[in-house]
């Protein structure tokens, strides 16, 4: 400030600036084992983490906090995301000791609980998509795909035509698609879709039926698509590449629009993932974790990722039954400390112990340990609450929401294709006549009503494409609400276009230099450390 | 309808105001043959029965408020000061997104931010990004990192045995569509042997640190010799050991990756955890995933963005080096919150408790009969212990006695039969080591 | 027809390349219309001098806040020069494409490429198309 510099404006000064040397957030139990000298040579000189007190943490984290959008503030349309409530039950569950603090490599009959939720998770998602065996190792959708890919790779190896090494991917495909199949040494060769947003059938018989026909791996394909849309030939899609000698790879990002309405297994898909955190309302956490689970078909059931669960002693019990007295299995599990069956008097019939198995030709590890178990059991949770008759309306109401904002956004803006939706669809964030105005100043200006933008420019095949998902947790006033402001702003579009290519106005920051940030690359705020040289 | 807010009244008009009568028929598009199929499914249940059913199942594990945990390898039970979790608990944090629209996601950027910071800290590198999956991913990242940073002209990469062998098989499943080799893992390869395998084909080497077997190696002239083959050094390291050991940075690494869970995440039966992944700023722009950066916005005042995007999946699609998307974020905002917890002295404390605690119990056992424990290098909370019967039966006898003991290494090492890596931290009191003791000499 | 500008001495490859040739030196950068394509140019990186490149393969990229482009040469040959300059100045590339933003040098072991690279007037009605 010497030098007459305004002092930095900033929304909330960074952890490093709020430190006091000597201050300290935490209260230490004293040594109470004799201390052991440090080896000097090894140790280093300083650790320049910031010094700050409990009060000012919590107080630094909850004002940030305040600078978020969230679900819990309101609709979060976000589409290919499933935005959809994060129930608070599976939050408390999750915390419970009993899962918490359960080290990942305790033994299998310490840890029967676990096993046993991973079991029955399994076999209700392998129910849900029509699957044979699932996996719940992958972290994240992205890895399910990885995994899926890499499956078909090793299947067409193992049946000595591993010079099958092209995946066709739509041209509406999410970008962890692709580069999925490069991750795997594969080729990606791209289909165009036709004008009702389908594969283009003309494209997919040529690739298939062509000179490239003995290279075919398989395909990954979105169902419905990223553009929302139940694809009508998927039928013939599937028959296609199967005919060519490939497998087919289901994108399950959009389960929600799915779920007791066609199992993608029963289809005739080979593999999928599934993204907890979307469809089985795991929470996003600002990014992650999610949890990509795949399914597979008996093909590709020795490829699976390891490890998964299995019943490794029947018991005496052919397998828990869902209407034994709530707890029963678990706690008789629970005294079996040393894995052989000791059944406990009184409380029925001895249960089944599960264990960890590695599938017999399988990928390999996706992730140390077992996957996000932290997910699972949310999951699990939330399948519990819905069960038989419950879980088809989620996929009922996803859907009934999505085609009401549609219905009543094609009033006043262009929507590219006229079929009923999925859980999801897109419009074209375009104002006729106003062509200084793009998708992201009306999200932008979206900010300003309250609501979280869709999701912007994706897919690509839509020209300022808005992909609008509300999800079934939505109520009908705030999709009004939501539909109420898009009006707004598309008439604002053409009486004052500059309030929308400013906004947001009244968000915590104005928008953002990006050039600035690629360019300076300030990633770090960190004193430095002595370097090495 | 549990989470579906739908009175019939709504539905009734919503459906009317799309022009259909019912909700089924929006689905005319999936075919006829499969349309509506049966689910075998357990019938709903309430909120309060679901509530009950996961206490009894999460009772059915064995776990930490029940018994004193003396495992490691890989996923570490430490003390979570309470704000860890208070925060996590903000919806605002929780229910929110990757944060596509900065101008509403701040909080998350900044805090990401912060943690890349703190990150850079700990380990002595320039950048770090916003997260992989876990320890073993990220280094499997690592690995195309090297390989990109050769133009793939170099094709070999060396591991040591002694990083966490989930990790080395994560390794081999991310890049075996790969025409690579990757060598050094399968004998007992000193660090000296490992760096006689260098040559000109080598894009990188990999260390832990502490090694799989708690050890800390004197690094000091490893880089030298890496740098010199022109392959790049990634040193696998616990945060945790950088409390009180020397930063990676320090050492001459180029990437440092590791699992980042024994900085506020619970153990949770081994995820979600936190893969940490920090780099010199020479290599910066090929970081895969998520990084924020600084930037102003149209009124000068800072803010935070995602940055470097062109690389990402969503962009460069099937160009792109990773298809990460979701990351592991929350654990990312766990980790910042703790950091700046615990802080400079707060931290170096825990990482002392830790070496204190490890260091009496390995004393301890080693003068028991039968026992013998691996001193020859220093070590930080983990240590090898040599038994005088097969590890099964003693961790039966310690689990009686509401111990969870030490990971049994014969099945990965075939010269560690018999022998267990245990782990104490701070969270395991005097009485507790002494119990632990007392029970495995009964056994000697 | 756009507002960009295409020198009429240079000839053009559809991945958006300039080609000009002195003597067996070839030098190449990213023409008027990919700069205004990609907007502001926050970063580029070019292989080494001395790396011998086939034709068809890539000698770089070229990165924006919104788009990575790889670039093309359609010689072979070996990298003789390429333009540092950019590398602390990457935003050049947009001001001066045709000069100052010039990315490599080749030393060019077969011009045949050249021979299929378009005119000015044919990049012109190329970009139109597009
Ligand atoms: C259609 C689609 N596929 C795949 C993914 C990748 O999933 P994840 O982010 O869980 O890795 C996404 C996620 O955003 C998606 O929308």
């Amino acid at each position: 400030m010497m030098d007459g510099q305004v002092p930095e404006q900033a929304l909330q000064p960074l952890i490093y600036d709020i430190s006091a040397p000597g201050r300290s957030g935490v209260n230490l139990p004293e040594c109470d084992v004799p201390r052991a000298p440090l080896p000097a040579d090894l140790i280093r000189d300083d650790l320049p983490l910031p010094e700050v007190g409990e009060v000012q943490v919590v107080r630094h984290f909850v004002k940030l906090s305040q600078l978020n959008y969230s679900i819990d503030q309101g609709l979060y349309p976000l589409g290919s995301c499933t935005m959809k409530y994060n129930p608070k039950l599976n939050e408390d569950a999750a915390r419970l000791p009993g899962f918490a603090q359960l080290h990942p490599l305790t033994d299998e009959a310490g840890s029967q609980g676990a096993l046993f939720l991973m079991h029955e998770l399994q076999g209700w998602l392998g129910e849900i998509s029509g699957f044979e065996a699932v996996s719940l190792t992958p972290a994240a959708g992205a890895q399910g795909e990885f995994a899926g890919i890499l499956m078909i790779r090793q299947y067409h190896i193992d049946r000595g035509e591993g010079q099958r090494d092209i995946i066709l991917v739509p041209n509406s495909a999410h970008g962890t698609n692709p580069a999925t199949v490069t991750m795997a040494g594969m080729e990606v060769r791209e289909l165009p879709a036709d004008a009702q947003g389908n594969v283009d059938m003309r494209a997919l018989h040529a690739a298939c039926e062509g000179d490239l026909r003995d290279r075919i791996a398989g395909m990954m394909i979105t169902v419905p698509s990223t553009l929302g849309l139940f694809e009508s030939t998927i039928l013939e899609v599937i028959e296609t590449v199967h005919d060519a000698g490939g497998l087919m790879y289901m994108d399950g990002a959009n389960m929600n629009a799915l779920m007791g309405v066609v199992k993608p297994g029963e289809l005739g898909f080979d593999v999928m993932h599934y993204n907890l955190h979307k469809t089985f309302s795991t929470p996003h956490g600002g990014g992650g974790p999610g949890s990509g689970a795949v399914g597979v078909n008996e093909k590709l059931k020795p490829y699976l990722p390891g490890p998964i669960v299995e019943i490794i002693d029947e018991g005496q019990a052919t397998g828990p039954t869902l209407d034994m007295p709530v707890g029963a299995t678990y706690q008789v599990a629970h005294e079996r400390t040393d894995g052989s069956p000791q059944p406990k008097p009184g409380d029925g019939p001895e249960p089944p112990l599960y264990g960890f198995v590695m599938p017999e030709k399988s990928i390999g590890r996706m992730k140390a340990f077992h996957g996000n178990f932290g997910m699972h059991l949310r999951a699990y949770a939330y399948i519990r609450v819905y069960g038989d008759s419950g879980i088809r309306d989620v996929t009922r109401y996803a859907v009934l929401n999505a085609n009401y904002l549609r219905a009543r956004l094609m009033r006043s803006y262009r929507v590219p294709y006229p079929r009923y939706c999925g859980h999801e669809f897109v419009l074209e964030g375009h104002i006729e006549g106003v062509d200084e105005v793009h998708a992201l100043d009306i999200s932008k200006r979206l900010m300003d009503y309250g609501f979280h933008p869709p999701t912007n420019y994706f897919p690509l095949i839509v020209p300022e494409a808005l992909l609008i998902e509300p999800t079934e947790t939505e109520v009908k006033e705030d999709l009004d609400a939501f539909v109420e402001a898009m009006e707004r702003i598309a008439q604002e579009a053409r009486t004052e276009p500059e309030t929308l290519l400013n906004a947001p106005h009244t968000a915590p920051v104005r928008r953002l230099d990006e050039v600035r940030a690629a360019k300076e690359l300030v990633l770090c705020c960190a004193p430095a450390l002595p370097s090495y040289s | 309808m549990s989470y579906i807010p739908h009175t019939p009244a709504e539905t009734r008009t919503m459906l009317a105001e799309i022009g259909v009568r019912s909700i089924d028929e929006l689905f005319e598009a999936a075919p006829q043959s499969h349309r509506f199929p049966a689910l075998d499914l357990p019938p709903p249940m309430s909120e309060m029965e679901v509530a009950a059913e996961m206490l009894a199942i999460s009772e059915a594990n064995d776990h930490g408020q029940d018994f004193a945990i003396f495992r490691g390898a890989g996923a570490y039970h430490h003390f979570i000061p309470s704000v860890v979790n208070h925060i996590l608990l903000r919806g605002e944090f929780y229910t929110a997104y990757t944060p596509y629209q900065p101008e509403i996601s701040q909080g998350t950027l900044q805090a990401t931010y912060e943690y890349q910071s703190m990150m850079c800290a700990l380990t002595g590198m320039d950048a770090a990004n916003a997260s992989h999956y876990d320890g073993a991913t990220s280094l499997a990242e690592a690995v195309t990192v090297a390989l990109e940073a050769s133009r793939h002209r170099r094709r070999k990469v060396i591991l040591s045995h002694a990083i966490h062998p989930q990790y080395r098989e994560v390794v081999r499943t991310y890049h075996q569509g790969r025409d690579i080799r990757i060598i050094g893992d399968r004998g007992r390869g000193e660090i000296v042997d490992l760096l006689e395998m260098l040559d000109d084909n080598t894009a990188m080497l990999a260390l832990q640190y502490p090694n799989f077997f708690g050890q800390i190696n004197d690094l000091a002239t490893v880089a030298e010799a890496v740098h010199e083959a022109g392959a790049l050094l990634v040193i696998v390291a616990n945060p945790m050991a950088l409390s009180l050991f020397k930063s990676p940075g320090e050492l001459g690494a180029d990437i440092v990756v590791g699992e980042a869970q024994p900085m506020g995440v619970p153990l949770g039966f081994g995820g979600p955890y936190l893969g940490y992944f920090a780099i010199r700023q020479k290599y910066v722009r090929r970081i895969a995933g998520r990084i924020i950066g600084e930037t102003r916005d149209a009124d000068g005042k800072r803010a935070f963005v995602m940055t470097l995007r062109p690389r990402e999946q969503d962009i460069k699609r099937e160009r792109a080096t990773s298809n990460i998307c979701t990351n592991q974020g929350l654990m990312a905002l766990a980790a910042s919150v703790y950091m700046a917890l615990m802080g400079k002295n707060g931290l170096r404390q825990v990482g002392e408790l830790n070496y204190h605690k490890a260091h009496y119990a390995a004393e301890r056992i080693n003068r028991l009969d039968g026992y013998s424990v691996d001193m020859s290098k220093p070590f930080f909370n983990e240590f090898v212990v040599a038994c005088p019967r097969p590890v099964e039966e003693i961790n039966q006898a310690l689990l009686e006695e509401g111990i969870i003991g030490g990971y049994d290494l014969g099945p990965h090492y075939f010269h560690l039969q018999d022998h267990m890596l245990l782990c104490a931290t701070e969270t395991n009191g005097k009485d507790e080591i002494d119990r632990l003791v007392e029970v495995m000499g009964g056994l000697g | 027809m756009g507002d960009w500008k295409t020198p009429a001495n240079l000839k053009y490859s559809e991945s958006d390349e300039w080609f000009a040739l002195d003597g067996d030196i070839v030098t190449i950068g990213i023409t008027d219309y990919a700069q205004d394509q990609l907007n502001d140019i926050v970063y580029v990186e070019f292989r080494d001098p001395g790396d011998s490149i086939d034709a068809g393969d890539s000698f770089g990229e070229v990165e924006s806040v919104k788009a990575a482009s790889e670039l093309y040469s359609v010689v072979p040959g070996e990298i003789a020069e390429v333009n540092t300059a950019l590398e602390d100045e990457p935003e050049t590339v947009n001001a001066d494409p045709f000069g100052a933003g010039w990315m490599v040098k080749i030393r060019a072991a077969d011009l045949a490429g050249l021979d299929g690279l378009m005119d000015a007037a044919a990049y012109d009605a190329y970009c139109d198309s597009r």
